[in-house]
């Protein structure tokens, strides 16, 4: 990968796709299925993460000569659980309901592998720019992810959209969507649509190898 | 995995200097970001905390904050306390009620709720959850699930005939199996919530009601108050 041209738009562009974190790196996994069960909670979740990568990607980044190998993860985490705490204020500044919400997930961002990952695969062998454009394409990734996955768990287990009721009143609710569980169903089913599409392209991929 | 790079050994004191340097920065950073939403937070604290009021005891249009002076009598208080209380003024001035926050465990944190207490009816007249951290899908039911709410459109929370402690502790019983207006209906898949929620109305109702039966005439409307 070193060898190729990187262009800063394919910084960008790949965690929305090619290296998704929650559709194709799996990273994350623990507010994608626990605070997904609505639209609202899905985004403000993937905002707040995207938020921490930005700023613990830029940190890292800029930090990268003065922090030493040996100690490097203790400082990252110093360094996350910093702009976590930030945004945990920032959002109860916000809107106490939407705190409310998320709860305890806020305080779990500072665990989410993915932005310890980032930081260590990237950002720390970046320049600043390239590791903000990354953080920024992980992030955006992740949140559509989530929301994708928040889409579809509201509209089934509560027949709404960011709450704006989409089914007529007889409509009976999944209930088991808006449960735990459901997250599982609802990750499963993007999951699989995700590997149909990968695998597809990679077909139709060789067979232009094969023909030219 | 990693194979070992050609790197010098790193000199403590390097390690030393990106620690504590690292770890001032992030203190400093931590102390704006709180010094400056600070305000904020608590002014969306207040607002939140007089809609509930509204919500639990409509008729609310004034209150004044109570707390219990050394003597045990009731008093009014400018303290902030960890559980408010306050008794509630309606449009003409009189008495509406008392509004209770009160605290105890359940299934996975502690639960802070809020509470209305009406001295006429001697019930327990509007409640709602302010915070809980209850298993989303089940505990968390307490909040949306009509026949446990119902119960707290008048919970029975009479005095015994000395005044000095409830007539009936409130208790949560199973589904359906409520006989009593003192009784909580619980909620199947949200036992251990139910009950929790059950024993933390019964314990500060224990404690206050006696207190608010014998003492709120005394308290003024006060220019204190904070309308609404």
């Amino acid at each position: 990968m070193a060898s190729k041209e990187v262009t800063s738009t394919d910084e960008f562009v790949k965690g929305l796709w090619r290296d998704n974190p929650v559709f194709i790196q799996v990273l994350g996994m623990c507010p994608a299925l626990a605070v997904s069960n609505t639209a609202l909670n899905a985004l403000a979740m993937g905002l707040a993460t995207t938020f921490v990568l930005l700023m613990s990607g830029l940190s890292v980044s800029l930090l990268r000569n003065f922090i030493p190998r040996e100690a490097r993860i203790v400082c990252y985490i110093c360094i996350i659980a910093t702009f976590v705490t930030s945004v945990d204020y920032l959002i109860m500044a916000l809107s106490l309901e939407l705190h409310r919400a998320l709860g305890a997930f806020i305080a779990l961002i500072v665990v989410n592998c993915l932005i310890l990952g980032r930081a260590e695969a990237f950002a720390s062998k970046h320049k600043p720019g390239r590791a903000l454009l990354d953080g920024l394409g992980m992030g955006v990734g992740f949140t559509l992810a989530l929301l994708f996955i928040g889409v579809v768990r509201e509209i089934l287990g509560s027949g709404s959209l960011f709450g704006v009721a989409v089914f007529p009143d007889g409509f009976q609710t999944w209930t088991v969507m808006v449960l735990p569980s459901g997250g599982f169903f609802a990750m499963a089913l993007w999951l699989l649509i995700v590997n149909r599409i990968k695998q597809k392209q990679a077909a139709t991929a060789k067979t232009v190898e094969v023909t030219s | 995995m990693n194979v070992p790079d050609q790197q010098p050994q790193t000199s403590a004191w390097s390690m030393y200097r990106a620690i504590v340097g690292i770890g001032a920065f992030c203190a400093l950073v931590i102390v704006v970001v709180f010094q400056s939403t600070a305000a904020r937070i608590r002014d969306n604290q207040e607002r939140f905390l007089a809609a509930a009021i509204a919500e639990v005891l409509p008729e609310t249009r004034t209150t004044v904050a109570v707390g219990l002076a050394e003597d045990g009598r009731l008093v009014p208080t400018t303290e902030t306390l960890a559980l408010p209380v306050f008794l509630a003024f309606d449009e003409s001035g009189q008495l509406a009620g008392a509004v209770l926050t009160a605290m105890g465990m359940g299934y996975q944190d502690n639960i802070r709720v809020l509470y209305a207490y009406s001295f006429e009816q001697n019930a327990i007249v509007g409640f709602k959850i302010l915070e809980s951290k209850e298993t989303p899908g089940l505990g968390d039911r307490v909040e949306i699930e009509p026949h446990f709410i119902a119960n707290f459109e008048a919970l029975d929370a009479s005095l015994s005939a000395d005044g000095s402690a409830l007539a009936n502790p409130i208790v949560t019983v199973k589904q359906g199996e409520k006989t009593d207006p003192w009784q909580i209906d619980g909620i199947t898949g949200a036992t251990i919530t139910s009950e929790a929620l059950g024993n933390i109305l019964n314990n500060s109702a224990s404690e206050w009601v006696p207190v608010l039966e014998r003492d709120a005439d005394t308290i003024e409307r006060g220019d204190r108050s904070n309308g609404q």
